[in-house]
């Protein structure tokens, strides 16, 4: 096994609503894809090219800089045996690594356990949004999860700053008391590590600056957050957020479009904010949906299908393709959808153990062939 | 009428309900104990706001079938019904019957089944079993639809036994392959239609079309069977009145409404009380009400032991909340939130883990959920303008003769929220806030929105404490 680098961290951003692959890396040469989206396309001479065959959706300029840098590892072709179009279903298994059955721990909560074995540090895991991404539960496991950094912690709408201060105090000691007694006793430490993490996350913000200017849209303003934390040095390594809503049965072309300008322009300053901090080399971003999309349009958007694409981003990623981008004839596909060819746990196990230096089975449930974007 | 009597109604109410304001906790405690008990298990006709209204008015929850719209509408109801058991037990049947939006992608079938489990909510437990067979969400949820004579599907005739009826332990695999053959036929009206349009709909899977259960006689196996000792040539139902007969059926329903409404933890006097509530539900026909009449009326239930001995679910603490502070009463723009703060604190409605329910008790709590609890409900009650908390505090005002003390002032709303039984400590470290916030004087004429809001601030760090997690 690799020896864990403890400054090693991984960012996952969930594309939420279940993303486009064929409007994402288009294959622009290919008759077939014209011939399934007469309305859905993106005409030929709009894309920007990576190769003869494919090019980015015109709104991930940004996206096209990083990958002629090397750093973007695209991965085709993912999903899992026996696709289920359900968004929830289908985030379950991608959350849980459990296809056949309901699961109910995630598989970054495995991560953060196995990263932090005796819970020392009750923000390792950090998730940028509103309550708990499945991704990341798992019992005993602590994992903040903060809507607005700035804003972050116990009593946010105590408008008087005085009394919010007496408010932590007061909080602080009434679960600090010891009480004979199992339950109140859990209580009490579940408070002073709520208490503890919002602590050392209000650091962060107060110590950091920058001369990256973040877009005002909620994906810049997380990766925003996730950049302050990092370069705080407060031991987090696993980081989640989530945007969207990619789920484009109508006016695709134009959401979808707006979508990743958004997020292309989070991750590409995002990445130029690190590496003003010396921190690129300790990140590698993950961005995955839970399921594609139909080949055939629907005149304005888009279907649930399967076969999606999965994106790898960071100084330490070998950039390129990864999987083979489906065929879109009519033999090869699947239901009206693109083929999978390679299992999300793939990618999973690759992060696991090539970046984070875990073993990959108990943390995905089961062995799986790995990929080489992650350097030596 | 006594403290004790006012308690011990504020208990009922916090277990039966969703907790109660004084003026109504002392409404009830004036028509005695038993009474009341009655008053919860045979309510009269529904008072909550007609569904036509509620879709009207609220523009976020009229989409049924959406998940958050629905679980609003059901929220809301919980929020304005005057009969909160019949909302209680309906809660405690969706835990134990979980069935989940992921699966269904279609939140106003969960809605018909959350209307069939309000009706049959503590009646006859046979008959709840048989609806539950019958009803198309859960028939869809656990695969019944593609349980067929000569080529079972067992997933809904072992959860029947596993996780429905009797536990683990009471049954062998051979009564579970029984069990789903008697159930083959048992399916959804339209079935071939329906799977062809969620081949081509991707939105709605299941869902433009209104589901209904439909026998099919011709896929049903009316061979001979052997279930749990009884031969025959058994259906469905002949099944459930077996199951209904099973000393560990009325063992397993009776511990769960245990846990659910007396203490998260079975003790040795639990244990007793669970005998008591067994033979009660034999000799009631396996009538869920008088299973609870028993429960309600036993003197465990009543005794200091089940005071604050459950962990808030995160409805309960969100539904009692909102109660408290009399928000929401009217038709509003933003309900469907109250549906996604229950999800973030780890009970999302329509969205169980899985079919086994959520895991209850303390593991209700983790970090993020505790700070979601707090803040939500420091939002309604720390505020003097919400109706609620103005009459709390206009009470408060009505006894005083003086500056309240730091201590009076923590008594007075520990007292006004519950009572809250408080530990020693908390009451010192509320008692210190109190004190270097500033004095309240809530004398006529000497009140100003000043002393107002430092209640309202004593209010909102009251219900920050552990012990107003515990119900």
């Amino acid at each position: 096994m690799t020896t864990t680098n403890s400054n090693r961290s991984l960012f996952v951003i969930q594309l939420a609503g279940a993303n486009d692959p064929l409007n994402t890396v288009v294959p622009y040469n290919d008759g077939h894809y014209y011939d399934y989206r007469p309305n859905v396309g993106i005409p030929s001479d709009q894309v920007i090219p990576i190769d003869g065959r494919f090019g980015f959706n015109p709104n991930m300029a940004p996206m096209k800089a990083l990958w002629d840098e090397g750093k973007v590892a695209i991965v085709n072709g993912i999903g899992y045996p026996n696709p289920n179009r359900s968004h929830f279903r289908s985030m379950d298994i991608w959350h849980t690594c459990e296809p056949e059955k309901i699961a109910t721990e995630g598989w970054l909560g495995r991560v953060i356990r196995d990263l932090d074995p005796r819970g020392q540090n009750v923000i390792t895991g950090v998730n940028f949004g509103r309550g708990l991404p499945r991704s990341m539960g798992a019992p005993g496991v602590p994992v903040a999860s903060v809507g607005n950094l700035e804003t972050y912690g116990l009593f946010p709408d105590v408008e008087e700053e005085r009394i919010r201060g007496l408010c932590l105090d007061a909080f602080g000691k009434m679960y600090g008391g010891t009480i004979q007694d199992a339950v109140m006793d859990y209580l009490g430490q579940t408070g002073r590590d709520a208490l503890k993490g919002a602590d050392i996350l209000r650091t962060a913000p107060e110590n950091y600056s920058s001369t990256i200017e973040y877009a005002d849209n909620p994906i810049s303003q997380a990766l925003k957050n996730a950049a302050q934390v990092m370069t705080a040095d407060l031991g987090t390594r696993i980081y989640y957020t989530q945007h969207g809503s990619f789920d484009t049965h109508g006016d695709e072309v134009k959401v979808q479009g707006g979508l990743w300008n958004q997020v292309s322009g989070a991750v590409s300053d995002f990445m130029a904010d690190l590496d003003e901090h010396g921190k690129s080399d300790d990140a590698v971003v993950l961005i995955w949906t839970e399921f594609g999309r139909r080949i055939r349009d629907n005149g304005s958007g888009t279907d649930h299908g399967s076969g999606g694409t999965a994106f790898i981003i960071g100084n330490q990623v070998n950039g390129g393709f990864y999987g083979e981008y489906p065929s879109l004839a009519e033999r090869d596909q699947l239901d009206g959808d693109l083929h999978f060819n390679n299992d999300f746990r793939s990618t999973y196990s690759t992060i696991a153990e090539r970046w984070l230096g875990l073993d990959p089975v108990s943390i995905v449930n089961g062995q799986f062939e790995q990929w080489d974007f992650i350097r030596n | 009428m006594s403290n004790a009597d006012i308690a011990l109604m504020a208990h009922l109410m916090r277990r039966a309900g969703f907790g109660a304001s004084r003026d109504e906790l002392e409404q009830r405690a004036a028509r005695g104990y038993e009474s009341v008990v009655e008053d919860l298990l045979i309510p009269g006709a529904s008072n909550v706001m007609p569904d036509d209204l509620i879709r009207r008015f609220h523009v976020d929850m009229a989409e049924m079938r959406e998940l958050n719209s629905a679980g609003a509408y059901w929220l809301y109801r919980m929020v304005t019904t005057d009969n909160p058991l019949e909302e209680k037990m309906a809660l405690f049947w969706h835990s134990l019957f979980a069935t989940g939006y992921s699966k269904l992608n279609q939140a106003r079938s969960l809605m018909n089944q959350i209307d069939t489990f309000r009706r049959h909510s503590m009646g006859s437990f046979q008959t709840m079993l048989v609806e539950l067979s019958r009803d198309p969400a859960m028939i869809i949820w656990l695969d019944n639809n593609d349980n067929h004579m000569g080529d079972i599907n067992e997933n809904y005739g072992r959860e029947l036994l596993e996780l429905f009826s009797m536990g683990i332990g009471n049954y062998t695999e051979d009564d579970v392959k029984e069990c789903a053959r008697a159930f083959t036929g048992w399916t959804l009206g339209n079935a071939e239609y329906m799977s062809t349009r969620a081949s081509r709909d991707s939105i709605w899977p299941y869902s433009r079309i209104a589901w209904h259960f439909e026998y099919r006689d011709q896929d049903h196996d009316d061979g001979q069977k052997t279930f749990l000792g009884h031969t025959g040539n058994f259906n469905g139902e002949d099944i459930i009145d077996i199951i209904v007969q099973q000393d560990a059926t009325a063992r397993f329903v009776s511990t769960r409404l245990f846990q659910f409404f007396a203490a998260d933890q079975v003790d040795s006097e639990g244990e007793a009380v669970i005998d008591e509530m067994v033979a009660s539900y034999f000799a009631s026909n396996y009538e869920i009400r008088s299973v609870l009449r028993t429960l309600f009326n036993s003197a465990y239930f009543k005794s200091e032991k089940a005071r604050f001995a459950r962990v808030k679910g995160p409805v309960e603490l969100v539904v009692g909340a909102v109660r408290m502070a009399g928000t929401y009463q009217e038709p509003t723009f933003g309900a469907d939130q109250l549906a996604r703060y229950t999800m973030y604190m780890g009970q999302g409605i329509f969205q169980p883990p899985s079919v086994e329910g959520w895991h209850e008790g303390a593991e209700w709590i983790d970090s993020g959920a505790l700070v979601e609890r707090v803040n939500f409900v420091g939002k309604e009650l720390g505020n003097p303008s919400n109706p609620g908390v103005k009459s709390l505090i206009d009470r408060m005002s009505a006894s005083v003769e003086g500056p309240l003390s730091a201590e009076a002032q923590v008594d007075a709303c520990a007292d006004l929220l519950g009572p809250i039984e408080l530990s020693d400590s908390t009451r010192q470290s509320l008692s210190e806030f109190a004190g270097e916030q500033g004095a309240a004087d809530l004398r006529d004429g000497v009140r100003t929105e000043a002393d107002d809001q430092r209640i309202a601030n004593l209010l909102r760090l009251l219900t920050a404490t552990r012990e107003y997690q515990l119900a």
